[in-house]
């Protein structure tokens, strides 16, 4: 089925959701509001002739510094696919409030779970009814969320696992050792020694 | 006198056998190198020749880390266990007519119990180690030398049936001088059996479980280092030679050989010990590893039960022709 | 001693529920292929839980995409699947393309095909090699780093690296491939199949090899699908999805090829597809050689590195350093069309997926990569629940994961 006519099809499905539609190089977007994203999700995968399985990546977006009017301060973006019928459409979830978030939709494919993860871990977006919102790629401790717009590229300071191992070495460094991890005493190889 | 003339024995033994052990490495990682399109050692001494003498050297020298947490006691004593019981058999093994050092009449039991002892060694490295990899280790060990060597037991009754002994320059005896004499033919079952057993015996691949580089990272020698890492290390190859020369005592007899060897009887053994060794070799250049729950079943519901029908048809058969 | 330096990798001491304890395999581990760090909750070898952690890796190439240029971002892709890194260089191109609209010859795309499948070669042998040294055969090994030195060889010639090449370009390739490479290449797909029944020999019917892998690590059609498995671990299960077939780009429309299918969706099943993926690759390859049509490498309007003869009075005139130059060359094209895509390419591992928003400047506004190895390595815990620490291994070997890529 072509993308723009399940577009159609979810528009008179859930009227009052959908906040546009429109196609960019060929590819289908919906713009959706955050509130019944499972239920939406759930009939595109659910419904005959739409079937859509398979989903491709779940991202978040920070659309701080966008230009365009009228978007939302944060997006999470669902692409899917449909492996068996080879049609896609891409879901955007404008989410105003990272702390209010969105529904998990781990219910529906159980692979979204890490996807999730890693969106609250780099945008911190918040998925309700997830079953374990913890960091993934950053340590826990780590402060701020850096895929933001106002997260400086360098970060902002250093992250305190970091700090906290340079206070180990100096507090080591005290007993003398050297570079090479030698005890105090214990002469260091001289480096014409070494091959 | 005689104490002194049998130190002067037990120190020759020590050193050919070390000896022996070290160019066993040597032979296992050219013959290795070349089956996997590589050279093995090349850069000591000439083609590498020297290399293990190197790998002494340095396992040597290296530092001995013993861990924080570690039991120290057993921690220490792990690795003699080991040695001390892997070298003890070799005090029973007849290498040539009279060349024994124990000729006891339960040879064969002697070395059973040994091989038994140092499997303790393992387990005890494994335990006192300290660390969950070493102690999977130290308990695969177990599991598996429990069941095999009860296989192993079992697949050699055969052979005692039939030579009527368990003295083992008395079996080699038994088997006589010619080639169908041997008891390959006779106990080609025992000796399927014992074979299987011999590797898992050993942790030889495919049965290298309590060792398992890539599940449990060297397993029961995770925590040892240096010259207690080389112990362990000789202490395998010394079982790996033992097993060996039991099977060259047991089934493809002995000494004996297509034609005598002056000056130098135990040639021909120490040739038949080099194929059992090359074959321990191809096999770990060849297979998989088991599984451990894949390697009891195979133990348990197939080598035993084999081993036990072996016993039954070599006695039976016994009872019929004699 | 105070708190324990990196408190956060404590792993909790379950309450004393007697032979349930707990065992972290890496950072460090030989078979976890990389940094990967699974905490297993044991009972005695079984796993009651497996808990992977990923991040060790993690350099923020999201973020960094957004602060270069397209054509800089081109080697942020390198360092995302090292072991297949034409592959993920590939399928960056064609999604900046689509982005872009900027349009490729012909004889790149070819080129293009060529090496992407290259690379699917070296990565399934890199695949193979430790696969099979995490299930304990260590002759296979090997073997296969014998016929991956070929290829990286050929690599080397074509661009002068061996494992972060950056050779394609949007809009074309870098550099042409020469009467030699073509002919070494030839030389290798002769003997190929050759090694590739070398390896089979070993370990296809070998009866411990299947032992470990026949019916371990099942996953049936309808969970791989949910867990977002893709690549030889879909197929693995039965389920047609290959995205070279499903919506080609490059010239894979243009040859002939057959997406291998398993049936069991076990660890042997997703073996035997990826060795037919060999075998097909080569015959790619071999299409795209015998195919191969003449005329330029790179596109007109390609933002590209590649000095283009009119490119040289703006340097001489911009800048003091060829380097300086290069960058205000890079900086000064676009305006770029604005909006945002989704393009996925079949990389060795499965799904390789581009988001791309673009505001209609030089940089991307967004770029999210969908990572195979990120979602496999959280599908893992579902795969490896209830095996035995072996199996485990064998399915972290088996689900083909490569660190860069999943911590990005």
């Amino acid at each position: 089925m072509e993308s723009m006519a399940i577009a159609d099809r979810l528009r008179a499905e859930f009227p009052d959701t959908i906040l546009h539609t429109y196609t960019h190089q060929g590819q289908t977007a919906v713009v959706v509001r955050p509130g019944r994203i499972v239920d939406i999700l759930r009939w595109l995968r659910e419904t005959d002739g739409i079937r859509m399985n398979h989903l491709r990546s779940l991202c978040g977006v920070d659309n701080a510094g966008r230009q365009e009017q009228g978007l939302s301060r944060f997006e999470v973006v669902y692409n899917l696919y449909s492996v068996s019928l080879r049609h896609e459409i891409r879901v955007r979830a404008a989410v105003d409030d990272g702390e209010a978030g969105i529904d998990s939709v781990v219910e529906l494919w159980s692979g979204a779970d890490w996807l999730e993860r890693e969106t609250y871990d780099l945008l911190g977006i918040r998925f309700n009814n997830h079953p374990d919102l913890r960091r993934v790629l950053l340590p826990d401790d780590w402060v701020g969320y850096p895929l933001r717009k106002d997260y400086p590229l360098r970060g902002a300071e250093e992250w305190s696992g970091m700090t906290e191992l340079l206070a180990k070495v100096k507090e080591l460094d005290q007993y003398g050792f050297d570079p090479q991890g030698h005890a105090p005493g214990q002469a260091a190889p001289s480096r014409e020694d070494s091959p | 006198m005689e104490i002194l003339l049998l130190i002067v024995w037990i120190v020759i033994l020590f050193t050919v056998v070390m000896l022996h052990v070290a160019y066993a490495t040597y032979f296992e990682r050219k013959i290795i190198g070349h089956m996997q399109v590589r050279l093995g050692p090349m850069r000591v001494g000439w083609h590498g020749l020297l290399q293990p003498i190197a790998d002494g050297v340095k396992s040597f020298f290296k530092e001995d880390i013993i861990p924080e947490n570690a039991d120290r006691p057993t921690f220490l004593a792990a690795p003699i266990i080991c040695l001390v019981a892997m070298m003890s058999s070799l005090a029973v093994l007849p290498f040539a007519k009279g060349w024994v050092l124990a000729d006891i009449d339960i040879g064969l039991l002697f070395v059973f119990a040994m091989s038994s002892l140092a499997s303790y060694g393992v387990v005890l490295a494994g335990w006192s180690s300290n660390s969950k990899y070493s102690f999977l280790g130290g308990m695969r060990s177990m599991a598996q030398v429990i069941s095999y060597e009860i296989s192993m037991g079992l697949s050699l009754v055969g052979v005692m049936l039939l030579a009527g002994s368990l003295n083992l320059s008395a079996i080699v005896e038994a088997q006589g001088d010619r080639f169908l004499g041997m008891y390959l033919l006779p106990q080609c079952l025992g000796f399927f059996v014992f074979f299987i057993s011999m590797l898992a015996e050993t942790n030889r691949v495919p049965f290298d479980l309590p060792e398992a580089e890539t599940e449990l990272v060297s397993g029961y020698c995770t925590e040892y280092s240096g010259m207690r890492y080389a112990i362990f290390f000789m202490a395998e190859y010394i079982g790996m030679m033992v097993m060996a020369s039991i099977g060259t005592l047991c089934f493809l007899g002995g000494w004996h050989g297509p034609f005598p060897v002056p000056f130098f009887p135990p040639l021909w053994f120490v040739l038949k010990v080099y194929l059992f060794m090359f074959i321990f070799i191809w096999i770990r250049a060849t297979l998989p590893r088991y599984r451990y729950d894949q390697l009891m079943d195979l133990g348990w519901k197939m080598l035993i039960p084999l081993a036990l029908a072996n016993i039954v048809l070599t006695a039976c058969l016994k009872a019929i022709l004699t | 001693m105070s708190r324990p330096l990196m408190q956060h990798l404590e792993v909790p001491v379950p309450d004393g529920e007697g032979e349930r304890y707990s065992l972290r395999m890496g950072p460090q581990h030989p078979a976890t292929h990389g940094v990967l760090r699974v905490d297993l909750e044991l009972d005695g070898e079984t796993i009651l839980a497996c808990m992977p952690q990923v991040g060790y890796l993690h350099r923020g190439i999201e973020k960094l995409a957004e602060s270069r240029t397209y054509a800089q971002g081109l080697i942020l892709t390198d360092r995302l699947d090292y072991i297949a890194a034409m592959a993920n260089n590939v399928g960056y191109c064609v999604a900046v393309e689509r982005l872009l609209s900027i349009s490729v010859p012909l004889r790149a795309k070819y080129i293009r095909t060529m090496v992407a499948e290259m690379s699917r070669i070296c990565s399934h042998l890199l695949w193979l090699a430790t696969h099979a040294l995490d299930i304990g055969a260590m002759t296979v090994f090997l073997y296969c780093f014998r016929e991956r030195e070929i290829l990286l060889d050929l690599f080397e010639e074509l661009c002068g690296a061996r494992l972060t090449f950056s050779y394609p370009r949007i809009g074309g390739v870098r550099q042409d491939v020469t009467a030699g490479f073509i002919s070494e290449l030839q030389r290798f797909l002769d003997i190929f199949p050759s090694k590739m029944e070398e390896y089979e020999t070993l370990i296809d019917t070998n009866r411990i090899w299947l032992k470990r892998t026949v019916g371990v690590g099942k996953v049936t059609g309808e969970e791989a699908l949910a867990l977002g498995l893709t690549g030889a671990c879909l197929r693995g299960s039965g389920i047609d999805y290959d995205i070279r077939k499903h919506q080609p780009y490059d010239a894979y429309g243009l040859v002939d090829f057959e997406v291998p299918l398993g049936r069991d969706g076990d660890i042997y099943a997703r073996y035997r597809c990826r060795m037919e993926e060999l075998h097909q690759s080569a015959r790619i390859i071999q299409q795209c050689i015998d195919q191969l049509p003449p005329g330029p490498i790179v596109g007109p309007d390609a933002p590209d590195l590649v000095m283009p003869a009119k490119a040289s009075p703006r340097i001489a005139a911009g800048a003091t350093t060829y380097g300086a130059g290069l960058i205000k060359l890079i900086r000064d094209r676009g305006p770029y069309l604005a909006g945002d895509i989704y393009v996925a390419t079949e990389v060795p591992k499965g799904e390789l997926g581009f988001y791309f928003i673009s505001d209609g400047s030089s940089r991307p506004y967004r770029m999210h990569i969908r990572s195979p190895s990120f979602i496999h390595i959280g599908a893992m815990a579902a795969i490896a629940k209830g095996g035995l620490v072996a199996d485990l291994i064998a399915n972290i070997g088996s689900l083909d994961i490569v660190l860069g890529e999943s911590d990005r």
